[in-house]
């Protein structure tokens, strides 16, 4: 946000805010101890508001749940920002000191009325306006999101679209006001710290735009680094199409299920000239390698650190010896660069880290005996006297501010690109489920009761219409292909809308359904928008056929 | 409205068994103690949970109250005068060890209880034989007891109540203390009186969604890991060849703390640190039991 990739909030916050919204987040379910937090909140008298399509476990704790129709994200919070200015309640001091852009934007939401909105979003015109005016009347707010948001086709925009919201009101940057994307990895924020970002050094330094950076990295290394970004995974798939990309090296990922559109991932996966992957088991992408390298479980087999959701930097520590054959992710890379010419050593992961802390600015005060100590640091951390940061963009609140302003960013609501139709009438949302973990390759290891295998969830009223019995087998059709599934009723949905995970790939592929066309400045698939029709299969043999075999 | 303001508190001095100490106001009676250097047994007590006052083994004497208090949840007021090895606080707190190991198998819980049991003089055996099932009305010659035998109704954890000592902790963690799902509650009365379900039923039939934090704050080993409970039927339970090593949690990106704990290799349980900011010792499902994964690769495994 601003220039640095992460939520700018500490979870302690969220215990000590007045207002939480959670917007796109069923954090009860895929986020729990965060939501223990948010409880915690509540108990001292926040109150929550939920925007969801659905009615989760999360929205049963909202004060007030907004229902709106999947992807109309941007007209609803546009619609909220000009009810925020309407009703006069823009935290002015703030917009003029800390912010650029806002006579654009307030032009820009200006067709956003309430009663426009509810005819794009479903939801009342009444909510709106209250939640827009307690957000902006609230004396501290925290503004949370997970991949609801982001998993469209306008990915970034419908992050601006809230990032506006939190100018316009001045909640960001202070002690209980922020803005926090929850991560749904255990890394995926250190990723980004580390520079796993197409155009990003580690520390979030622009590899085009920062040249004293480059110049640090090239003195450190002893070579030179071309100022180019690289291809973020969608690019990379669309490269492979275009026959411009001939060999891949995976990481920990299992992109012939998790991709959208599994099928054509497949397809490009097997046309590569040499598939490398590493990986702690052979995945359904690894059965497609050239070579399989057998990595070791960087949680308890391996020393290293990850970094969570509200930016703290921890340890993970060998915990048990790996099986034989499996090897430490940094040997392998240090062993693939001694083929590949360099001779890197032996490298630890805390010599690695120490070369981090020397190069990237936020992390220079991180030694492992103060992460150790202090049970974790929050970047950033710029010597090693600093005790971390709680909250971002305090900066923004200084008189002047000190460094650039943040700008507003105007968006505009473009519905989901698989669009409804008479042959395809219901609109398919994906997500996780508390007890189980993307596509399943590791949590079809262990037995929790609550874990049912894959069903599609069905709103009764759609059941009724369809003509289908509790645990009856169906086929749900999108525009790319079919699967055959339970389905269960879910009061949580009401009619056209319907629910599937992607956590039982081999048993139910959710993604031969789902549309990868993906958001051009994220790269990121419009998972959580699928047209699809749903054909009851009449020789229904119930749900217990289907049980994932353990 | 919350301000989330958190003040300086004032400080309190308190005298405990002669020695003056100063403590922030506000404190328990427990933490002056602790401050003074004198340990005080706790059953109900969890740093992470709201005390409620049922296991009286923390019971202290405080000059001018008639009645002995509970330290863990009394608040330090100034000029108290405590003491916290009087005949009276050792009589009370030996009867209730007595009380409690007479109708209640304490085999599992942590070694300090039977340091307890012996510092105390407790002798359960003079209530009589335990009787060998749950039953409020024993032959003559036997003293009562929660026998019974272990629920094994799901493969994570399993519930042996003839361990339980109604302490509420695993109660108050699946309620508002943390987890704010209501799976159990203390059902019946007087020496009926237990955890339960709704209706009894079974785990798979209840509100339960699996995170252990009831295993988690357990004193008495009545919650137990299956991975626990099975080693232990095995006689293979050894906790002096286990290892406790802190990592971070695998799957979401809130980053909690978990301490796996090891034995020959393999994960035998997992805890969460109770004075760590992001999980205050609490765990979801998947942190909790969805380590599996890594144990399920040895060749042939």
């Amino acid at each position: 946000m601003f220039g640095a990739g992460g939520g700018t909030s500490s979870y302690r916050e969220i215990e000590e805010t007045d207002l939480i919204i959670l917007w796109g987040s069923n954090a009860r379910e895929t986020h729990p101890i965060f939501f223990h937090h948010v409880l915690k909140g509540i108990g001292n008298g926040a109150r929550l508001y939920v925007v969801d399509p659905r009615r989760t476990a999360s929205a049963e704790w909202a004060h007030l749940w907004l229902g709106l129709d999947v992807g109309t994200d941007i007209a609803l919070a546009n619609a909220v920002g000009r009810e925020i200015i309407q009703a006069g309640l823009v935290n002015e001091d703030f917009v003029r000191r800390a912010t650029t852009g806002f006579e654009r934007y307030r032009e820009a939401v200006e067709p956003y009325t309430l009663e426009r909105a509810e005819t794009i979003t479903g939801v009342p015109a009444e909510a709106i306006r209250q939640l827009a005016h307690d957000y902006a009347r609230a004396e501290r707010a925290e503004l949370c999101w997970t991949l609801g948001i982001t998993e469209h086709h306008n990915a970034v925009d419908n992050v601006f679209a809230l990032i506006n919201l939190a100018l316009l009101t001045g909640h960001v940057g202070r002690w209980g006001s922020g803005l926090n994307p929850l991560r749904g990895q255990n890394n995926v924020q250190g990723g980004g710290d580390m520079g796993a970002l197409p155009n990003k050094l580690p520390g979030f330094q622009d590899i085009e735009e920062d040249a004293n950076a480059r110049a640090r990295f090239e003195a450190a290394w002893g070579c030179r680094i071309p100022p180019r970004r690289g291809l973020h995974v969608s690019q990379m798939f669309e490269a492979m199409e275009a026959g411009r990309f001939h060999g891949l090296l995976i990481i920990g990922e299992n992109p012939a299920q998790s991709e959208a559109d599994a099928a054509r991932a497949v397809r490009l996966l097997q046309g590569l000239d040499h598939l490398v992957v590493q990986d702690i088991f052979l995945t359904r992408t690894a059965e497609l390698a050239h070579v399989v390298l057998p990595a070791t479980a960087s949680w308890c087999e391996t020393e290293g650190t990850v970094t969570s959701s509200e930016r703290r930097v921890q340890r993970v520590r060998r915990a048990l010896e790996p099986p034989p054959g499996a090897r430490d992710d940094l040997e392998i890379l240090a062993e693939l660069a001694k083929r590949l010419g360099h001779d890197w050593g032996k490298p630890t992961a805390q010599a690695v880290w120490d070369e981090c802390r020397q190069l990237s600015p936020m992390h220079r005060g991180m030694r492992y005996d103060r992460l150790e100590a202090m049970g974790g640091i929050q970047w950033p951390c710029p010597d090693e006297d600093h005790p971390g940061t709680p909250f971002l963009h305090g900066r923004l609140w200084q008189d002047p501010v000190e460094g650039p302003l943040a700008p507003f960013q105007p968006v505009e609501f473009e519905p989901p690109l698989d669009a409804l139709d008479d042959e395809f009438p219901i609109r398919l949302t994906t997500g996780r489920r508390l007890e189980s973990y993307n596509t399943g390759v590791q949590t079809t290891h262990y037995r929790p009761p609550l874990s049912k295998g894959e069903r599609i969830h069905l709103s009764p009223e759609d059941m009724a219409a369809l003509g289908i019995r509790e645990g009856m087998l169906v086929r749900v059709v999108s525009r790319r292909g079919a699967v055959v599934v339970p389905a269960t009723a879910d009061p949580g949905l009401r009619q056209g809308l319907a629910f599937m995970s992607f956590h039982f790939p081999d048993q139910v592929n959710t993604n031969q359904l789902t549309l990868d066309r993906w958001d051009p400045k994220s790269g990121t698939a419009e998972f959580k928008a699928t047209a699809i029709r749903v054909e009851p299969i009449e020789t229904a043999v119930g749900a217990e056929a289907m049980e994932v075999r353990r | 409205m919350n301000r989330g303001v958190s003040v300086a508190a004032r400080p309190v001095t308190v005298t405990v068994d002669g020695q003056a100490v100063e403590v922030p106001e506000g404190s328990t009676v427990r933490e002056a103690c602790a401050k003074a250097g004198v340990e005080i047994p706790t059953l109900c007590f969890l740093e992470n949970l709201t005390p409620v006052n049922v296991c009286r083994v923390c019971v202290v004497e405080l000059e001018g109250s008639r009645a002995l208090v509970p330290s863990c949840s009394r608040k330090v007021e100034g000029g108290m005068v405590i003491h916290t090895d009087t005949p009276r606080v050792r009589t009370s707190r030996k009867m209730v060890l007595e009380l409690l190991a007479s109708s209640v198998d304490l085999s599992a819980a942590g070694p300090e209880v039977a340091e307890w049991l012996a510092a105390y003089g407790a002798e359960p055996e003079r209530y009589g034989r335990r009787a060998p099932a749950r039953t409020a009305r024993p032959d003559l010659g036997e003293a009562a007891t929660v026998a019974q035998p272990p629920k094994v109704d799901n493969a994570l954890y399993v519930r042996d109540y003839s361990r339980c000592i109604l302490c509420y902790k695993c109660v108050e963690a699946c309620g508002e203390d943390a987890q704010f799902t209501f799976a159990i509650a203390v059902a019946g009365r007087g020496f009926d009186a237990h955890i339960s379900t709704e209706f009894d039923v079974p785990l798979p039939d209840s509100a339960c969604v699996y995170c252990g934090n009831c295993v988690g704050v357990c004193p008495t080993g009545a919650l137990m890991f299956k991975s626990e409970f099975d080693l232990r039927q095995a006689g293979a339970w050894d906790p002096a060849r286990q290892t406790v090593t802190p990592t971070i949690c695998p799957y979401c990106g809130v980053g909690c703390t978990l301490e796996l704990h090891v034995q020959d290799n393999r994960i035998v349980k997992v805890t969460s640190p109770l004075d760590h900011t992001v999980s205050h010792g609490h765990l979801c499902v998947k942190g909790r039991f969805g380590f599996e994964f890594v144990q399920d690769r040895d060749p042939g495994g």
